[in-house]
Formats: C-alpha cells, sequence, structure tokens
C-alpha cells in the first residue's frame, strides 16, 4: 500500500495572527511558520502505518512556493520516505484546485490511500479532503480519531457532534485527521540529517494543467471587535465570590 | 434566487443548528427550501414544513441515507442543485455539515466557502478565519454558491408557524464505498453545548478527570448549563471529545461562559469569545482569558468552587435552576 499525505506550510499554531493595516490580509513576513498541526498528525499516522508493514511508501506532498520545501523535510524526518513539491507562484490556492492537483497526483503514484489535516488554521476551510474524495469517486473518513486497516477496508471512528461514530470504507480511500488520532513523535537530530538525503521532486503547478485561479475574491481582511478585559477580583475565595455574585447574580439567575 | 438547505437531523427530529442555518438562508432572500434526507424520516420532514419561511421541503427517505454517509447524500444533492436550479447551498458548520458539503461542492465543481458569519449580499460573505483572529469578507463569482453556516451568528428561525409542502425526492443510491459499523453518543440530560444559556468549561487546570468529574457537573447542573472543555481536558480523556470548545471543536456564545482552569489559548477563544459575559476562574493573574473576560476571579479553583457552589445555593435555593433547553 502507498500512502500519500498532502502537508500545508502555515503560521505556526502559537504565534498571535496580525491584521496587517492595508486589510490586505494577515501579516506572514517575518512571521513563525511550520507545518500545519494536523498535517503532522497526518505523517505520523502514515509513518506508522508503515512502521506496522501496512504501509510500503509514504509520499508527502506540498503545494505552495519554495519554502514549502521547509515543512516537507519535516515530514521527511517524521520518516516519509519521499516528497513532492508542486510549486505555486507563492499565494495560497484554493482548496477546489488543491484537491484537483492532488487527484492528479493521486492518479500518477498510484496511491491506495490519501490521509489529509482535517483543517488549516490558516483559512480554516476544512474543505480539501473531502473534495479530493468526491473527485476520486472515493469514501472518505473525515475528522479520524483511529484508523485501522482490515484487509481490503479501512475502520476509521470519526469525531462528530454528539460523540463518536466509525465507519468501514472500501480501499483506497481519503481519511482526514483530527487531533486525538494520534501524538506527533518528536523529530530527533539524526532523523533530521537523514531527511535532508532524501529524495525531493519538484514540479511547477502549470504542468497539472489545472486552472489555478480563485473562484472566490478575498475583498478585505479585519480585525474582529476586541473584548476589553473587565474587572479582576482578588483576594479570598469567599470575598472574591461574593463581589461576583453582587455584579451578576440577576443576570446568573436570567 | 431558490436556496436549499440541507437539514441536520437524526431522522426523528430536526437538530437546532438547521433551524438558525434557516434564518442565514431568508437573509439572502429568496424562496428556502428544506432537504431531509434519511430513512423513515417522516417525523424530521413533518417538524421541517412548520418551520417558518419555509415554502417547500423535500424529502428523501432510502435506506442508502439512514447513517448520513456523505458518500451517499452528496450525489443526490448534486442531483438537486442541477435539476431545481438552486443559487445556494446551505448546512450548519457542524460536523455533518463540513463533512457532506464539501464533497458536493466538488462534485459540482464549485469552490465552497466555510463557516460564515454574516450575508452582506447573495454573493458576499464574512468568515473568520485564523482561529477567529481575522474577518475575511469574500466574494464569489459562482453562479451556485455553496455554504457552510456558524449557527451562533445567526438566530434561530421559529420551529412553528409555517405549513410547507412535503415533495418525496427519489433516486438516492448505494454508493458502496463506505458503511456505517456504529455510533457512540454521549448521553446527557443537559442542554446542548451549542444552544445552552450557559456553559460551564473545564481545563487542565482541574487536574485530573476525578477533580473535573467532582466539580464541573454540580456547577453545571445548579445553573442548567452545559459543560464544555478545552482541548486539554478532551486529550487528557477527562471528557468526551464533544466537549471540545474551540477553533477545531464547537463554537460557542451563550449568554454566559465560566472558564474553569483555562488558560485562553488563542485556539479555545476561538470558541467562545462571543460569549455574551465571560467568567473566569483561575490562579493566575497574567493568564490570557483574564484579557477577555468580563469578571476574572484569581485564585486557587480548589477554593473557588465551593464558594461558588455556596453562594449560588443563596441565590437559586439547593435545587438550582430550572434545566432550559
Ligand atoms: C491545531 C490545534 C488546534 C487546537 N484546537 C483547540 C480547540 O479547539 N480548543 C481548545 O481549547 N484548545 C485547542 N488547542 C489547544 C490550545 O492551544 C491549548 O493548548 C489548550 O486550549 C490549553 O488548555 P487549558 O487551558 O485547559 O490548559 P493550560 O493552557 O495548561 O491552562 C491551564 C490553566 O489552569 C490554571 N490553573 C492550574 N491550576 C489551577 C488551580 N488550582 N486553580 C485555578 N487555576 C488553575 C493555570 O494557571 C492555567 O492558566 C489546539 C491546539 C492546536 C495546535
Ligand atoms: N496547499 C496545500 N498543500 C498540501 N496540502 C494541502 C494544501 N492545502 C490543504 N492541504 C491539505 O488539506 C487539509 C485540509 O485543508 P483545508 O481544506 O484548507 O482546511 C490540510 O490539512 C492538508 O492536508
Amino acid at each position: 500500500m502507498k500512502i500519500l499525505v498532502p502537508v500545508k506550510r502555515v503560521i505556526d499554531a502559537y504565534v498571535k495572527p496580525r491584521v496587517k493595516s492595508d486589510q490586505s490580509g494577515v501579516e506572514l513576513t517575518n512571521v513563525k511558520m511550520d507545518i500545519n498541526p494536523f498535517c503532522e498528525i497526518a505523517v505520523e499516522e502514515a509513518v506508522r502505518m508503515k512502521e506496522k508493514g501496512e504501509a510500503a511508501e509514504v509520499v508527502v506532498v506540498s503545494i505552495g512556493g519554495a519554502k514549502c520545501e521547509e515543512i516537507l523535510r519535516k515530514a521527511l524526518a517524521i520518516g516519509a520516505d519521499r516528497a513532492v513539491l508542486v510549486e505555486t507562484a507563492g499565494e495560497d490556492v484554493e482548496p477546489l484546485v488543491v484537491a484537483k492537483i492532488l487527484k492528479n497526483l493521486v492518479e500518477k503514484e498510484s496511491a491506495d490511500l490519501v490521509i489529509l489535516g482535517k483543517q488549516s488554521i490558516d483559512g480554516d476551510n476544512n474543505q480539501t479532503g473531502q473534495m479530493l474524495a468526491a473527485l476520486l469517486g472515493w469514501g472518505q473518513g473525515a475528522f479520524a480519531s483511529d484508523i485501522k486497516k482490515d484487509g481490503d477496508t479501512l475502520q476509521v471512528m470519526r469525531e462528530v457532534d454528539g460523540g463518536l461514530e466509525t465507519l468501514s470504507l472500501k480501499m483506497p480511500a481519503v481519511v482526514t485527521t483530527d487531533l486525538r488520532l494520534n501524538e506527533p513523535r518528536y523529530v530527533k537530530l539524526p532523523n533530521i540529517m537523514q531527511a535532508k538525503r532524501k529524495p525531493l521532486d519538484k514540479i511547477p503547478a502549470a504542468d497539472f494543467g489545472v486552472d489555478l485561479a480563485p473562484r472566490v475574491a478575498v475583498l478585505k481582511v479585519t480585525e474582529p471587535p476586541q473584548r476589553s478585559g473587565g474587572e479582576l477580583l482578588e483576594g479570598s475565595a469567599a470575598e472574591i465570590v461574593q463581589q461576583m455574585m453582587d455584579k451578576i447574580g440577576n443576570r446568573i439567575a436570567g | 434566487m431558490t436556496i436549499l438547505v440541507i437539514a441536520e437531523h437524526d431522522n426523528t427530529a430536526l437538530k437546532n443548528p438547521t433551524l438558525h442555518t434557516v434564518t442565514a438562508a431568508e437573509k439572502l432572500g429568496g424562496e428556502v427550501h428544506l432537504l431531509v434526507a434519511g430513512k423513515s424520516c417522516d417525523a424530521a420532514a413533518e417538524a421541517a414544513a412548520k418551520i417558518s419561511g419555509i415554502s417547500k421541503v423535500l424529502k428523501a427517505d432510502d435506506a442508502a441515507l439512514e447513517h448520513q454517509l456523505a458518500e451517499n447524500i452528496a450525489p443526490l444533492v448534486a442531483d438537486l442543485a442541477q435539476k431545481g436550479g438552486y443559487t445556494h447551498i446551505l448546512a450548519p458548520a457542524g460536523t455533518f455539515g463540513k463533512n457532506l458539503l464539501p464533497r458536493v461542492a466538488a462534485l459540482l465543481d464549485v469552490q465552497m466557502i466555510s463557516d460564515i458569519t454574516e450575508i452582506v449580499n447573495a454573493t458576499t460573505f464574512v468568515r473568520p478565519v485564523y482561529a477567529g483572529n481575522a474577518l475575511a469578507t469574500v466574494e464569489s463569482g459562482q453562479s451556485l454558491n455553496i455554504l457552510t453556516v456558524r449557527p451562533t451568528a445567526f438566530d434561530a428561525a421559529l420551529a412553528e408557524g409555517g405549513n410547507a409542502a412535503i415533495e418525496d425526492v427519489a433516486g438516492a443510491q448505494e454508493s458502496g464505498l463506505s458503511a456505517f459499523v456504529k455510533r457512540e453518543l454521549t448521553e446527557s440530560e443537559r442542554p446542548e453545548l451549542g444552544d445552552a444559556r450557559i456553559v460551564v468549561s473545564g481545563g487542565r487546570g482541574l487536574g485530573s478527570k476525578e477533580e473535573f468529574e467532582r466539580l464541573i457537573p454540580p456547577l453545571a447542573d445548579k445553573l442548567g448549563a452545559a459543560i464544555g472543555a478545552s482541548r486539554a481536558a478532551v486529550d487528557a480523556g477527562w471528557v468526551p471529545n464533544d466537549y471540545q470548545v474551540g477553533q477545531t471543536g464547537k463554537q460557542v456564545a451563550p449568554e454566559i461562559y465560566i472558564a474553569i482552569g483555562i488558560s485562553g489559548a488563542i485556539q479555545h477563544l476561538a470558541g467562545m469569545k462571543d460569549s455574551k459575559i465571560i467568567i473566569a476562574v483561575n490562579k493566575d493573574a497574567e493568564a490570557p482569558i483574564f484579557k477577555i473576560a468580563d469578571i476574572g476571579l484569581v485564585g486557587d479553583l480548589q477554593e473557588i468552587m465551593p464558594e461558588l457552589m455556596k453562594a449560588l445555593d443563596g441565590l437559586l435555593g439547593t435545587n438550582g435552576m430550572q434545566k432550559t433547553a
């Protein structure tokens, strides 16, 4: 089995994003960037399947500017075998475009399973995996918290509103990861060194024959209304609870 | 303009986010149809027909739709979209809609727009990005718009007062791509996290599952509140996954949100900063949650929680508030 894992380069999850004053977007120059956390979970899962002997090869792919090489190297350090960088002029492409390029790659690579993140933490789209499954005509296990390969089916436990749901997917299939699927390993220095020697192919996005133009225009990006903190109550527990009740007891009572 | 709303339901009853999505559909201006796709879903379809503002209910009743598998519903919706001449397809931005609509959009070659919080006009929408740290105003150049709607950003439509015709829709098919195995739902008598008037959320500061269970449910029950949690509490296995409030969990906007032992990471704030009143209990006066809390109680939750329960006994009586759905 060959697994394809698409990974996206995004702002570091622990950096507070700042809106640019010209309202054109979020400031990304000189801001720490990293692999999207859900994609890191996807890479980890694929590598574990390889380590269990369920997968023969794990190929990671990123669609974006030249700097995506950094996150591909990180994925290789986790344990992926090979990377593909689909190079664009740098700006973000929409999920439907990403899905169309990935469909091409899946066919070219004859992948049997694609594991994506459920959501990119910059665009918060939560679309690409489901779109790719539709384009390929494959089953989808979105928001997975557990994956088990069982012959030529895949048992996927999904995090849904209300609890957990388990589906059995016919292979080949698409899975998207939720936070509880696994905890990605710490990459060690030797793995980072090794990753530098693993193959990384670059293909211009234009070679895929997919129209890259956006269908949805971003007119402006603005700051959300800011909440200002209220009062901090300090003192003994009994005192501060009393102060709180004086202030909003009636609102609590409804 | 004709708008198709995909109802979220369990074959018997409609889920509340559907009502909020209907309000968003009405804001677009145009005829609103509601699709109830399920198995033996008459009761849900009848409830749908009563919603004020709906002009037609489409009922697709088929064994293939029983478990709401995206692989089986998506082709049906795509087909309806093409035949029905719809300009917009909407679903609530819960796990049901997020799973289904991108699949529909790809089948129709449409770039969908996720999680809208405002409708500027029929093709221009506002949506939060970067965990709600930025709001993007986007304009679609497409003749069909496919949108998921953040329920907390729109009021609920009236569940009564309408009298729409129910039309049967045939043609659902088993895709053979996926099969339902089981569902383990979190049983709770408490109000739904998404619609509760008060939400009590616990975080890592509670220290253990035992302490979470000892301190949080009694407070929630006294207040007739729903229980939420931070990712840390969910990851630790103290509470089920669907309690997670935040960027990648549930979005809530109750009248009162009470955060106990939660630091206030941006991913958590993304899910609750639209609450009307935020109360936070944290022993660290520098915790980021205090930057947005209306009332911050600085101190050890082990000392504050018993005082809070006592004070609420005084305010509400020992039985607490009536449970409100
Ligand atoms: C991709 C991604 C997605 C994420 N999505 C979400 C999400 O949807 N929702 C979410 O919540 N998080 C999410 N997170 C995680 C988030 O970044 C934080 O790690 C998490 O919210 C922290 O949870 P916490 O506040 O309970 O724990 P901590 O940050 O550890 O805070 C615990 C707090 O408790 C206080 N405390 C400790 N003991 C006491 C005491 N005795 N009395 C009073 N106070 C005490 C401490 O001062 C501290 O402020 C996500 C992270 C990533 C990377
Ligand atoms: N530019 C990209 N390159 C590679 N993978 C991507 C890209 N954009 C999205 N993905 C994948 O799709 C997932 C969901 O992204 P999104 O639909 O944008 O929320 C991500 O976690 C990635 O696995």
